[in-house]
């Protein structure tokens, strides 16, 4: 039987109307979310179903919202709220870290807030340094949020359903290059579990884990790295918080070998915190770890500058490549040869994917 | 003045008076925020409310707990950080809780309830509920973005809140003249789209009255209302004591002592009341005493709930 391939974005879209089907407690706030464009896809056509009592726009106020799918849930209510741009979450810091995050703990574990705020993180289309951040460090840093970065229509949909069924606060992290990538997604209602990473790719003699869309650039290198005799095992983290550390030890000491690719910042990042763990652990490792991130500073928005912000594939083939013993010209050698077989510009996913988004 | 109302304030004030005079002893170690001087707001709005009516409050919430008939002997061990306390031990003063009252939390944060209070209004619109939500705030809440910004979802969508602004004329030891101009609260709400008032809030009568004929018309689902309270706090923002002498006018200290919510009461029945409550006092504290600390090792299930 043929398996049934759809995007990123429909998986999302497949998993919002499940939820609002057979959950009626489930609704959906956000900019622009009923809109025709429905949010990169994900929400088109959901309010003509199940009404603008459940698939709603709101006011510009992205603290006061966050308040209130705060207080709806506190009614007893299962709220999705959406950034389109996960720089707009940031006028919600207060109600995330303050009240979201705590009201379980503070009050004595008496009422959990059960809400899903949705942040979409980006690249490239001249996004610049307001409209593409990576910012699931910032919340990861936070006890009392949860915090997922799905890679695969699968894990997407499954996850997504996980996240709404869990009595916490979860910050639900999409990459917007990764909407338009398709993948075997089921039909009907399964959740894949909060906290548990997937071995995307496995392998012998080193371990790339990542997260988010760098899964898809760390599956491409280990690719590559095949091709030069070179077994890299990719982990697609899916989970920042809580983190799956028991899969990425087992799989670190099986290679003894680490790169982290993230798509944020480098320092106190997502790379930093599993290479430590992975430190702390006591795993030996052969050679030094390595963190593939965003170098750190705001994002430009001028292509020809994104070129040399954004790593890729090419920056693990060629840390990989040294990591399993070779020399420093001879990886050069291979990746020159390697990015030469690499289409499409820095800030464009492929050549469907067309501004202003 | 109605018994009830004035047996409700005179708790509360000698619950307050009891704290403080236990606090110098350093066993209570958290934030407290008093509120003599306050009592006939919280006592005169919640005297109207229903069993199914919900209310936030903010970090001075003792009134409005007691008020809403959240456990005493649950608040004081709270404040002793005691596990028998109403949030475990964890919350501390700022954060009261108790959910079979509907007092479903007070936060430190000016205004971070107000939103979630709004919120929990747009639940009880959605399930068709005939409920009302009460905020309780402080006059500096209205200067946070926030407010401005659940004012604004209440009206769009005309939500059953009541929103209660204290207007004690203080944040800190900061006068409003210098956070605000000069310009009513409730004109400032009612030109947000809400239906807004103004009253003495030292006067228990007239906030019950107010009270009664405002929360009816909210019930009936005609949107959400404001009523700004005038009121002053007797003591420290924070603290056990009468204010640190400096930043407030002795003549204003004065004006307000004189229009104290329990000013000029005496007689029999008080001291039957007096009687009565200290008794309750006394068995809270003792209650508070006696209750274990929390378990002192925590693990992430005190963080986020099980599946």
């Amino acid at each position: 039987m043929k398996k049934r391939e759809i995007t990123y974005a429909a998986a999302i879209r497949e998993a919002f109307d499940i939820a609002l089907a057979r959950d009626e407690r489930v609704f959906l706030v956000g900019e622009g979310i009923p809109d025709p464009k429905g949010a990169f896809g994900t929400t088109t056509g959901l309010q003509e179903t199940y009404g603008p009592s459940r698939v709603m726009d709101m006011p510009v106020a992205e603290n006061g919202m966050t308040g209130v799918v705060i207080g709806a849930a506190l009614g007893g209510m299962r709220p999705v709220l959406t950034h389109m741009r996960v720089d707009f979450s940031l006028l919600s810091m207060d109600q995330i870290v303050n009240t979201a995050a705590k009201w379980y703990f503070m009050f004595g574990q008496k009422q959990s807030v059960p809400i899903v705020i949705r942040m979409i993180i980006g690249r490239g289309w001249g996004q610049g340094p307001q409209h593409s951040q990576s910012l699931q460090a910032l919340f990861a840093h936070i006890p009392g949020l949860k915090v997922v970065m799905p890679a695969s229509p699968r894990d997407a949909k499954g996850l997504l359903l996980g996240s709404i069924a869990d009595p916490n606060p979860v910050i639900f992290i999409e990459h917007r290059w990764l909407h338009g990538l398709t993948g075997e997604v089921p039909k009907g209602r399964y959740t894949v579990p909060i906290g548990a990473s997937r071995v995307a790719r496995e392998g012998g003699d080193m371990t790339i884990v990542a997260a988010s869309y760098m899964t898809i650039e760390a599956l491409r290198a280990a690719e590559a790295l095949k091709d030069e005799g070179v077994s890299a095992e990719v982990v697609d983290v899916r989970s920042i918080r809580p983190l799956d550390s028991a899969s990425i030890l087992k799989s670190v000491q099986k290679t003894h070998r680490l790169i982290v690719a993230d798509t944020g910042w480098k320092s106190f990042g997502i790379g930093a915190e599993i290479v430590a763990m992975v430190a702390e652990a006591g795993v030996r490792l052969d050679k030094p770890p390595v963190r593939i991130a965003l170098p750190d500073m705001p994002t430009p928005t001028s292509p020809f500058l994104a070129r040399d912000y954004y790593p890729t594939s090419v920056d693990i083939v060629r840390d990989g490549l040294v990591m399993c013993g070779r020399g420093k010209q001879e990886a050069e050698k291979i990746v020159n040869a390697y990015t030469l077989t690499i289409q499409g510009n820095a800030d464009q996913p492929d050549p469907t994917f067309t501004g202003p988004f | 003045m109605d018994k009830h109302l004035l047996y409700q304030m005179l708790r509360i004030r000698m619950v307050e008076e009891a704290i403080a005079a236990e606090y110098p002893k350093q066993e209570m170690r958290c934030p407290t925020h008093l509120c003599i001087g306050q009592e006939a707001i919280a006592v005169g709005v919640c005297a109207v409310l229903g069993k199914e009516d919900a209310v936030f409050s903010t970090h001075r919430s003792h009134g409005h707990y007691l008020a809403r008939g959240g456990s005493l002997p649950a608040m004081i061990a709270e404040l002793y950080g005691k596990a028998g306390g109403c949030a475990g031990g964890i919350g501390g003063s700022q954060h009261l809780v108790d959910l079979s009252v509907n007092f479903l939390g007070a936060a430190p944060i000016v205004a971070s309830t107000i939103p979630i209070a709004v919120g929990v209004a747009l639940s009880v619109a959605m399930k068709k509920e005939q409920r009302i939500v009460v905020t309780f705030f402080g006059d500096a809440a209205v200067e946070e973005g926030v407010f401005a910004e659940s004012v604004n979802v209440a009206v769009l969508r005309r939500l059953p809140v009541l929103f209660v602004c204290e207007n004690n004329l203080y944040s800190t030891n900061t006068p409003i003249r210098d956070r605000q101009p000069d310009r009513p609260i409730y004109t400032m709400t009612a030109g947000m789209g809400m239906r807004s008032h103004q009253e003495d809030g030292n006067c228990v009568k007239k906030v019950f009255a107010l009270s009664k004929r405002v929360i009816a018309q909210v019930r009936r689902g005609n949107g959400p209302q404001c009523i700004e309270f005038f009121t002053y706090r007797t003591f420290e923002h924070c603290g056990p004591n009468e204010d640190p002498v400096g930043y407030r006018p002795k003549d204003e200290k004065q004006h307000w002592k004189l229009n104290d919510p329990l000013r000029g009461i005496h007689g029999k029945d008080f001291e039957t009341m007096k009687r009565q409550i200290q008794k309750e006092i006394d068995a809270a504290f003792a209650f508070a005493k006696r209750s274990p600390f929390p378990n002192p090792s925590l693990t992430s299930d005190v963080v986020w709930a099980p599946r």
